[in-house]
C-alpha cells in the first residue's frame, strides 16, 4: 500500500533560491526511505514541505499525497490533524525542540490531549508505554529536558513523535550530534518501532552510510533534485551517479586498504540555490562531465531494477559502465 | 596600539602591496557604512530622532549668531521683567528681561555639551571595567564587579549631588558626576557581552596562537561589543542630559552659565509656577525633553540596525 | 625499529575539574601517556565527555595539568606566559566549527595574519598570509584576502583555520575534530590537505575524533580513550582491524559498514567525576556481562582492580584483564 507519494514537489524560497525543484518519491508503510544529501541540497526544506511546515513566503507546488490525500491542497484544521495523527516529524536538535520549563511527560501528553481528546489519566498512562516503548523508564515523565542526556532527549523526541499513533514519522537527521555508541542505539530503536508498527519512514541524513545501514530505499539529493535512487546497499556499494560515488567514497570503510592514507572528496562546493549553474547543476563539480552536461538538464531516467539516475551517462547502452569504469579510475587516482 | 602593531609587523617589505590591500579595506568600510545607513534609513522613529539632533547641534553651534553674543547678560537685559510672548521676544523674557529664546538657545550648547561628554566618561569607563571583569576569571573580576554592583544599588542622584557639593562647582563637575555615578550598567552589559564573546571558539584560537590578555580584549572582544556599546551610548546620552537638568534645577551646576535645568530652577524660584508664567517653565521642560527623545530614537535604530535579533521596530 | 625522541610528549598527565557544591572532582584526564614523533599523525579516539578534548587541551598548554607533565622536543613545558607565547608558535590548534573559530568581523587575511601579528613575525607579513592561504588550498590567496568568514563555505572557512595555524609554520597541528561540521564531500579534501602537509612539511598532527574511519583515512597510530585514560593504543592497521579491548571492539561494531551483529552497549557513558572501582569499563563491558571474562577467570579483577596506564610509545597496547589474559595464555584472538 502506498503510503506517501509526492509528486513534481518544487519549492522556492521568498528571494529566488529554489531549494526543491521537482522530487518524486513514493514510500508504501513498512519501508524506510532514506534521503541523503549535503547542505543547501533541499533536503530539510523537503521534510518541512512534506508537513507543509515551510513558512507562508516560500513557493509550494506538485502534489503530497499522503494516504491519498494531498498535503498542500487541504484546509488547515485537517492539516493539523494529520501532523500528528498521520505523519509526524523528528527534529535533529533535540535540545532546542523541547521546551526547557515543561516535563517531559507533560510535553509528550500535550498533542495525545490535544488530538485524542484523551483523558488526563489516560493520556499518563499512554506517555509511560511511549517512553518504555523508547528505552526509558517510566518515571523520567517526571524530569525537565536539561536533567536527560543528548540520546535521552532524542529518545523522548521519537516518544513524541509516536504519540498519536502516525502512519509516517519523517526524521530529519535524528543522529546527528550523538556519539556513534548513542547513534547505534537511536537507529536500533528506529528501526524496530518502524518494523513493530508498520510505520513508513523518511529518514533524512547528510551520512549516506548511516542510511544505507538502516533504510530500505535511498534518494540521493544535489541542488534540490533527486540525482539517484534505488535499493539502498546498491547505491551506497555502486551508485550510478558521479554525485553519489562520489559521495559514498567520501565514507571511508575501515580494513579497506583502498582507503587507507587516501580520503577521498570532491573538490568545489555545492551551488548557491538562488543561482543554480546552466545544464545539469553538477557539471562544474563532475569528474566525468561531458561538452553536453552544461547545456542540457538531466532528467531522473530508469537504470536497471528499481533504480533511477540522473546523468547523460545513464540508460544508454554501455554508457553505464562507461561512468562506473571512468569513476573508479578517478577515484583511484590520489593512492600513487 | 593594534595600527602601530600592524605597521611594525608589516615592515618594510611590500609597502605597495599593504596600501594596496588598506586601501581596498577602506573600500570595503566605505560599502559597509552605507550598508548601514540603508538599514538605518528603514526606521522612521530613527530619522526623526536624527533631523531633530541635526537641529539643535545647528542651534548649539550656531547659537551667538541666532541669538547675539550679549543676550546671556543680565545687566544689559533689552526687555523688562517676566514680559509674555510678543512679537520682540516669541517666548517673552525671564525675570532679568533677558529673552526666553536666545536663553534656550545658550542652554542647549551645555545641555549637549553635558550630555554627551558625560555618556562618552560612562561609556569609557563601563567599557573598560566590563571587559576586564568579564575577561579575568578569579578574585579581581569578582571584586570588580563587587564594586560595580555597589555603584549600581547607590542612587544616581544622591550620589551626583554629593560629588557635586563637594566638587567645586562648573560643568566639568557635573560630567564627571553624572559619568562616575551612570556606568554600573553599561559594565554590566559590556560583561555580559564579554563572557558571551569569550565562550567563542575563536578566543580559544587566538590563545592557541600564543594571544595575551591584551589581545584578546582589544582585536577580539573590543570589535564585538562595540555596536553593543555605541547603541548603550545614544541612550546614556539621553539620560545624562536629563540627570544634567536634574543636577542644574537642583541648584547645583555653575550659576554663571546658562542651562535648561538652570533656567527651570530660575522660573521656579522667580515664582513663575504661581504666577502661571508658561512660557518661562514650557520651553526648557519640552527642550530637554525633545532632546532626550532624539537621542533615544536614535539608539534604538541604531540598536535594531547592529543587532537584528532584537527585533525592535520603530 | 628504532624509537625516535617524540616531539611531544605527556607523562602521567592528569587535569581534574574541582567538583562543584561538594560534588567529587571530575578526573576529565586520569593518567595518560601519549607521544607524537615528529612527521607523525596520531588520532585520539572517543566518545563525548571521555576527556578526548582536555587532554588536547593540556598537551596545547591551554589547560595546566594537576598531575604529570607535558613535554615537547625533549624540553618539559614552561607555564609562564612568554614560554607558553614561544610553544604556541611550534604548536597549532584547529577546532571543529570552522564558523566559530573565525572571528565574523575580522577579514580572511586578518584572520590568516592574527598569529604573525602576535608573535611579531620580522618578514613579510602579506608574502607569509598569501603563502599560507596557497598552501591551506585557497588560490589565488589575493581573491580571499578581504573576504569576511561569512561569505566562505564550510570547507573554505576550515582551510583559512588551517592556514592560520600554518602561517607560524608550525611542528604540531592539534586538530580537534577538525571535518566533524563539515559535508561528506568537503571532508575528505580537508583529510587529505592535512596528509599533503605532513609530506610537504613534515607536520606531526594529534586528531582529536569521534570518527573511527577518520582514523583509517589519515592516521599512523591510534588511541583509544574512555574516561579519562587510553584503554587501547597501536597502529591504525592493528587497532582497527584486530582490536583487542571490548571498547574498541564495540566502538566498531557499531559502525553501519561493520560486518557482523553490532554490539550496542547500553547506557550513556559514565559521569568522569564518578569513576568505578576496577577496570574503569566494567560496567559497560559486554565481555564481562556475557560471562566471558569469568570463563578467563579475569572478572574478579575487572572489578576490583584498576589497569596501570599504558605507555605512550608506538607499540600495541591493550589496558584490559580478559585481552591480557588471553595474550598470555596464547589464545588467538578472534577479531570480530
Amino acid at each position: 500500500m502506498t503510503l506517501l507519494q509526492v509528486r513534481d514537489l518544487t519549492v522556492t524560497y521568498d528571494g529566488g533560491a529554489r531549494a526543491v525543484r521537482g522530487v518524486d518519491l513514493t514510500l508504501a508503510a513498512g519501508q524506510k526511505l532514506g534521503v541523503a544529501g549535503e547542505s543547501g541540497c533541499g533536503k530539510s526544506t523537503l521534510a518541512l514541505a512534506l508537513l507543509r511546515l515551510l513558512p507562508a513566503s516560500a513557493k509550494v507546488t506538485g502534489e503530497v499525497l499522503l494516504g491519498g490525500e494531498d498535503v498542500l491542497t487541504m484546509k488547515w484544521g485537517r492539516v493539523r490533524a494529520v501532523r500528528w495523527a498521520g505523519a509526524s516529524i523528528v527534529f535533529q536538535g533535540a535540545m532546542h525542540s523541547l521546551n526547557a520549563v515543561h516535563r517531559v511527560g507533560d510535553q509528550i501528553a500535550e498533542p495525545i490531549l490535544l488530538h485524542k481528546r484523551a483523558t488526563r489519566e489516560g493520556a499518563r498512562r499512554k506517555v509511560a508505554e511511549l517512553l518504555e516503548h523508547v528505552g526509558l523508564p517510566a518515571a523520567r515523565a517526571a524530569s525537565y529536558p536539561h536533567e536527560l542526556s543528548g540520546g535521552q532527549r532524542q529518545r523522548v523526541m521519537i516518544a513524541m513523535a509516536l504519540a498519536c499513533d502516525p502512519e509516517l514519522i519523517v526524521a530529519d537527521e535524528p543522529t546527528t550530534a550523538l556519539d556513534v555508541m548513542i547513534q547505534a542505539q537511536i537507529l536500533g530503536l528506529i528501526s524496530r518501532l518502524v518494523a513493530e508498527q508498520d510505520l513508513g519512514l523518511v529518514m533524512i541524513s547528510h551520512d549516506l552510510a548511516v542510511l544505507a545501514d538502516t533504510c530500505d530505499r535511498l534518494a540521493v539529493m544535489y541542488a534540490g533534485r533527486v540525482v539517484e535512487e534505488g535499493p539502498a546497499a546498491q547505491v551506497y556499494a555502486d551508485a550510478l551517479h558521479p554525485y553519489g560515488k562520489a559521495l559514498s567514497g567520501s565514507f571511508p570503510t575501515i580494513g579497506d586498504p583502498a582507503s587507507r592514507f587516501a580520503p577521498r572528496g570532491l573538490p568545489g562546493d555545492p551551488p548557491d540555490p538562488a543561482a543554480l549553474p546552466p545544464g545539469c547543476t553538477f557539471h562544474p563539480r563532475c569528474p566525468v562531465a561531458l561538452d553536453v552536461c552544461a547545456r542540457d538538464d538531466q532528467e531522473l531516467r530508469p537504470a536497471g531494477a528499481g533504480r533511477r539516475a540522473a546523468c547523460v551517462r545513464v540508460g544508454r547502452t554501455g554508457a553505464a559502465e562507461d561512468v562506473r569504469a571512468r569513476v573508479r579510475g578517478q577515484g583511484r587516482e590520489p593512492e600513487h | 596600539m593594534t595600527t602601530s602593531e600592524t605597521r611594525k609587523a608589516s615592515g618594510p617589505g611590500a609597502p605597495g602591496s599593504v596600501v594596496d590591500a588598506r586601501a581596498l579595506a577602506r573600500a570595503r568600510r566605505r560599502a559597509s557604512l552605507a550598508r548601514f545607513w540603508r538599514s538605518y534609513r528603514a526606521h522612521r522613529g530613527g530619522l526623526w530622532g536624527l533631523g531633530l539632533l541635526i537641529v539643535f547641534a545647528v542651534v548649539a553651534v550656531t547659537a551667538p549668531l541666532l541669538a547675539g553674543a550679549d543676550s546671556q547678560s543680565v545687566t544689559d537685559a533689552e526687555g523688562g521683567p517676566l514680559e509674555g510672548p510678543s512679537g520682540r521676544f516669541p517666548l517673552g523674557t525671564d525675570q532679568f528681561g533677558r529673552s526666553v529664546l536666545a536663553l534656550l538657545v545658550y542652554g542647549s550648547r551645555i545641555s549637549l555639551t553635558v550630555g554627551l561628554l558625560a555618556a562618552f566618561l560612562c561609556v569609557a569607563i563601563g567599557t573598560v571595567v566590563g571587559i576586564v571583569a568579564g575577561h579575568f576569571r578569579g578574585w579581581y573580576a569578582t571584586v570588580l564587579m563587587r564594586i560595580t554592583d555597589w555603584f549600581l544599588v547607590m542612587p544616581t542622584l544622591v550620589l551626583a549631588i554629593a560629588l557635586a557639593t563637594v566638587m567645586s562647582r562648573s560643568m566639568w563637575t557635573v560630567i564627571i558626576a553624572i559619568g562616575v555615578t551612570t556606568w554600573p550598567t553599561t559594565a554590566r552589559l559590556v560583561r555580559a557581552q564579554t563572557l558571551s564573546v569569550e565562550s567563542r571558539p575563536y578566543i580559544e584560537r587566538a590563545r592557541a596562537l600564543g594571544g595575551g590578555h591584551g589581545h584578546v580584549m582589544v582585536r577580539h572582544v573590543l570589535p564585538n561589543v562595540m555596536p553593543l556599546v555605541l547603541a548603550q551610548t545614544t541612550m546614556i546620552i539621553s539620560s545624562a542630559i536629563l540627570t544634567e537638568a536634574t543636577l542644574a534645577f537642583l541648584g547645583l551646576s555653575d550659576p554663571t552659565i546658562t542651562s535648561w535645568g538652570g533656567m527651570l530652577q530660575d522660573a521656579r524660584e522667580a515664582g513663575a509656577v504661581s504666577a502661571g508664567d508658561w512660557w518661562y517653565l514650557a520651553p526648557p521642560g519640552i527642550a530637554i525633553a525633545a532632546v532626550a527623545l532624539a537621542f533615544t530614537l536614535c539608539g534604538r535604530a541604531v540598536e535594531s540596525v547592529l543587532n537584528p535579533k532584537l527585533g525592535v521596530r520603530s | 625499529m628504532t624509537e625516535p625522541q617524540p616531539l611531544l610528549s605527556a607523562a602521567e598527565l592528569r587535569l581534574t575539574f574541582p567538583g562543584r557544591r561538594g560534588a567529587p572532582d571530575a578526573r576529565a584526564v586520569d593518567g595518560v601517556d601519549l607521544d607524537i614523533a615528529p612527521g607523525e599523525i596520531v588520532a585520539l579516539v572517543g566518545e563525548s565527555g571521555c576527556g578526548k578534548t582536555s587532554l588536547a587541551r593540556t598537551l596545547l598548554g591551554l589547560e595546566r595539568p594537576t598531575g604529570g607533565r607535558v613535554t615537547f622536543a625533549g624540553a618539559p613545558l614552561s607555564y609562564t606566559a612568554s614560554a607558553l607565547k614561544t610553544y604556541r608558535k611550534r604548536v597549532q590548534l584547529v577546532l571543529q566549527d570552522p564558523s566559530g573559530s573565525l572571528n565574523p568581523r575580522h577579514t580572511v587575511y586578518d584572520a590568516v595574519a592574527e598569529g604573525l601579528r602576535i608573535h611579531r613575525y620580522p618578514g613579510d607579513e602579506r608574502e607569509a598570509v598569501a603563502g599560507a592561504l596557497a598552501r591551506a588550498g585557497l588560490r589565488p590567496p589575493e581573491r580571499f584576502f578581504l573576504r569576511y568568514p561569512h561569505e566562505l563555505s564550510g570547507g573554505q572557512r576550515q582551510r583559512v583555520v588551517i592556514a592560520g595555524a600554518l602561517v607560524l609554520e608550525p611542528e604540531l597541528i592539534v586538530a580537534d575534530e577538525p571535518v566533524a561540521s563539515l559535508d561528506a564531500s568537503v571532508r575528505g579534501e580537508i583529510l587529505a590537505l592535512l596528509l599533503r602537509l605532513r609530506e610537504e612539511m613534515g607536520l606531526s598532527a594529534l586528531v582529536v575524533t569521534h570518527d573511527l574511519g577518520l582514523a583509517w583515512n589519515i592516521a599512523d597510530r591510534v588511541a583509544v580513550m574512555y574516561l579519562g585514560r587510553i584503554v587501547e593504543t597501536g597502529t591504525v592497521e592493528e587497532v582497527l582491524t584486530s582490536p583487542r579491548h571490548p571498547y574498541t571492539r564495540a566502538l566498531l561494531s557499531v559502525l553501519p559498514e561493520a560486518t557482523g551483529d553490532p554490539l550496542v552497549l547500553a547506557g550513556e557513558p559514565p559521569d568522569p567525576s564518578r569513576i568505578p572501582p576496577g577496570c574503569r569499563f566494567h560496567v559497560r563491558c559486554q565481555v564481562l556481562a556475557s560471562g566471558e571474562a569469568e570463563r578467563a577467570g579475569v572478572a574478579d579483577a575487572c572489578r576490583s582492580r584498576d589497569l596501570p596506564p599504558l605507555s605512550g610509545g608506538g607499540g600495541a597496547q591493550v589496558a584490559c584483564h580478559w585481552a591480557r589474559a588471553r595474550h598470555s595464555s596464547g589464545e588467538a584472538i578472534p577479531t570480530s
